[in-house]
């Protein structure tokens, strides 16, 4: 039975409205601060760091991405680990705290179709989380100006612009998590500690998990051990099982892109290695190619959690 | 499917909702049992029954936000399930216990709910400033809805309805809650609805206020229609007979020309002067006559009214004793 009428219409006044609510609540308020005094701590690192090294590097702004100082992480870094934690906080009630206002049946009664709720409520907080990457992004580049003094070229802010862009779909993995979880738990609370506590599993605890079931998956075989070397079959059941959490497929579509030098990120033979010039830079196509596996990953993921909240929001009852 | 409009172009009555066999079903469980029913253009239709009893389930149905098992229901001609936006365009819904944004005023709320229904900016506005003066809320429109009293919630919602001048208004338990004087301000307001010619379906188990504005209910029970009509139908139906008259007066044969009277089913005497008559009814006038007649002197003539408090008792007592058929 095909239902009649566009799915989309109401999408734009439910995102305007949503996209208000974000931005003037304070909880975004207090992401907003958590995420720029991080990353500005980080960069300020950096760029202590690199105003010491001469500049001889060619692409001196990625580095203001990617150096680490210890004990702060990089910029990159920091991202990769708040950039969930503020999609988490934009999506964990989305959904139920509709339903616990008993706003939902009233929205719903208008003449849109359930689609339009989400959709408007999902590109809403993309959009705000969108804003402030690119807003941190401004101010990535506008520092470097003014501290590092050296203009960036064309290919650092190509990279740099593909890199907010592979963020945002970052972000996105992790909305789609958060709603698809605001629509399953009836309670915001449950809600949030659910994603959460996948966020830290997978960032915290998946990347020492993952080595631990590769060695029981494929056992290295012990003429490596003696050679001090790892097992190729372990190290790439490591990565692939490692892959699984949208944050190390972040990691590395971004050490791809922002690190030209990147020439690979699985494991390599030293004979693959003939004639390449180490340390040389690879173009910004190669570079693409290399983290693009990474970046359509994201974007599957994105697009598969939001298809299940999806298909369970149109399911569910709309009666409190 | 046949097009309630023809139907009124030809004079029969103008039926806005009609449900022909409508179930919903939960795994084995049906939550509304294949019912029937009509409701005709400005009616105030009501909607009765135990909690459970599959009211709600019905009024999603009719707005397309549940899906229907079998069966199928008409709203102002369209199909509900296939094109929900039409039926959402024209019907007006106010939820059990509705929900606002409470960081949002009240106007601000509205907007919102006008912008989804597609209104141009200078049409929200008038139409917005217009209800909430309607409902009595104009000199709160700019406060929060967070400050709002449940009766204000209430009339809040009712305004959302007006702004989107909706043809059927369906109301879930739209006074559960409410304190005397909020009740009796909001039942005025959907009188006021009725004098519009809006349709309005309303849904209570507060059975003297169904009685007070509706033209006819329909009793819910185990997700079956088992009642509807009119309140004196129902009490015809249910209590054998719907009016009871009771004359003081004196005079000769006064009790054996009261039964005379066509639609009396019984004549009590109560004291030599007081008789008390069961009549299918509103017998008063035949029963002043009938006094005049013999010469009597009449002294006093009431009526009880029947009550849908009364049918619905001894409904679900006769239920009882003929065992409980429908075990929820």
């Amino acid at each position: 039975m095909r239902r009649e009428g566009s799915p989309v219409r109401g999408l734009g006044t439910v995102f305007v409205k949503e996209l208000a609510d974000h931005t003037s609540s304070v909880r975004m308020l207090m992401l907003e601060l958590l995420i720029l005094f991080t990353a500005l701590a980080a960069l300020y690192e950096a760029i202590t760091s690199l105003r010491q090294n001469t500049a001889e590097d060619p692409f001196l702004l990625l580095r203001l991405f990617t150096i680490d100082q210890a004990p702060l992480p990089s910029f990159v870094a920091v991202l990769g680990f708040l950039i969930p934690l503020m999609a988490i906080g934009l999506g964990f009630d989305a959904v139920n705290s509709e339903h616990n206002r008993r706003t939902l049946s009233r929205i719903l009664a208008q003449p849109i179709y359930r689609d339009a709720l989400l959709m408007g409520k999902y590109l809403a907080a993309l959009a705000t989380i969108g804003i402030s990457l690119a807003a941190l992004w401004l101010l990535v580049i506008g520092l470097g100006l003014i501290f590092l003094g050296v203009p960036p070229g064309g290919e650092e802010i190509a990279r740099s612009l593909v890199f907010l862009v592979v963020a945002i779909f970052y972000a996105g993995v992790w909305l789609s998590l958060a709603m698809l979880l605001s629509i399953v738990f009836r309670s915001p609370a449950t809600a949030a500690l659910v994603s959460l506590g996948i966020w830290l599993f997978l960032t915290v605890l998946w990347p020492m998990l993952a080595p631990a079931i590769a060695q029981a998956v494929a056992p290295p075989d012990p003429r490596y051990a003696l050679l001090g070397l790892s097992d190729p079959a372990t190290s790439i059941w490591t990565q692939e099982l490692q892959r699984l959490s949208p944050n190390d497929l972040f990691g590395e579509a971004m050490l791809a892109v922002l690190s030209p030098t990147t020439r690979t990120l699985g494991p390599v033979f030293l004979d693959q290695l003939r004639g390449a010039v180490m340390g040389a830079p690879l173009p910004f196509g190669e570079s693409m190619m290399i983290a693009w596996p990474q970046t359509v990953g994201l974007v599957a993921g994105t697009i598969i959690l939001f298809a299940f909240g999806y298909v369970l929001f149109q399911r569910q009852e709309v009666r409190a | 499917m046949n097009d309630p409009r023809k139907q009124a172009a030809g004079g029969a009555p103008d039926i806005v909702i009609a449900a022909r066999g409508l179930t919903r079903r939960y795994g084995d469980a049906a939550a509304v049992d294949a019912i029937d029913f009509d409701i005709a253009r400005g009616e105030v239709f009501g909607l009765l029954g135990p909690n459970g009893a599959g009211k709600t389930t019905t009024i999603l149905m009719m707005l397309g936000l549940t899906e229907i098992s079998s069966g199928s229901i008409g709203v102002l001609g369209f199909d509900p399930a296939r094109e929900p936006l039409k039926v959402k365009e024209r019907v007006g819904y106010l939820p059990d216990a509705v929900g606002f944004y409470d960081q949002l005023t009240a106007w601000e709320n509205l907007a919102y709910t006008a912008r989804l229904m597609g209104l141009s900016r200078a049409e929200r506005a008038r139409r917005i400033d217009a209800a909430l003066a309607r409902v009595g809320l104009g000199g709160v429109a700019d406060k929060r809805v967070a400050t709002f009293s449940r009766g204000m919630r209430q009339r809040l919602g009712l305004a959302e309805i007006i702004v989107k001048r909706a043809e059927i208004a369906i109301l879930d338990e739209p006074t559960t809650g409410l304190d005397p004087q909020a009740t009796l301000e909001f039942l005025a307001l959907i009188g006021e609805l009725k004098a519009e010619g809006v349709t309005v379906l309303l849904s209570s188990h507060l059975l003297d206020q169904v009685q007070r504005i509706c033209d006819r209910a329909a009793l819910f029970q185990g997700g079956r229609v088992v009642l509807m009509g009119s309140v004196p139908e129902l009490s015809v139906q249910v209590l054998g007979a719907g009016f009871a008259v009771e004359v003081e007066a004196e005079g000769v044969g006064i009790a054996r020309r009261l039964a005379m009277i066509p639609g009396v089913t019984q004549v009590e005497t109560l004291a030599p002067d007081r008789f008390r008559m069961t009549a299918e009814r509103d017998v008063r006038p035949d029963a002043a006559r009938a006094v005049v007649a013999v010469d009597g002197s009449l002294r006093r003539l009431s009526v009880d009214e029947p009550s849908l408090e009364a049918i619905y008792a001894r409904y679900f007592q006769a239920q009882g004793d003929g065992g409980v058929r429908h075990a929820a």
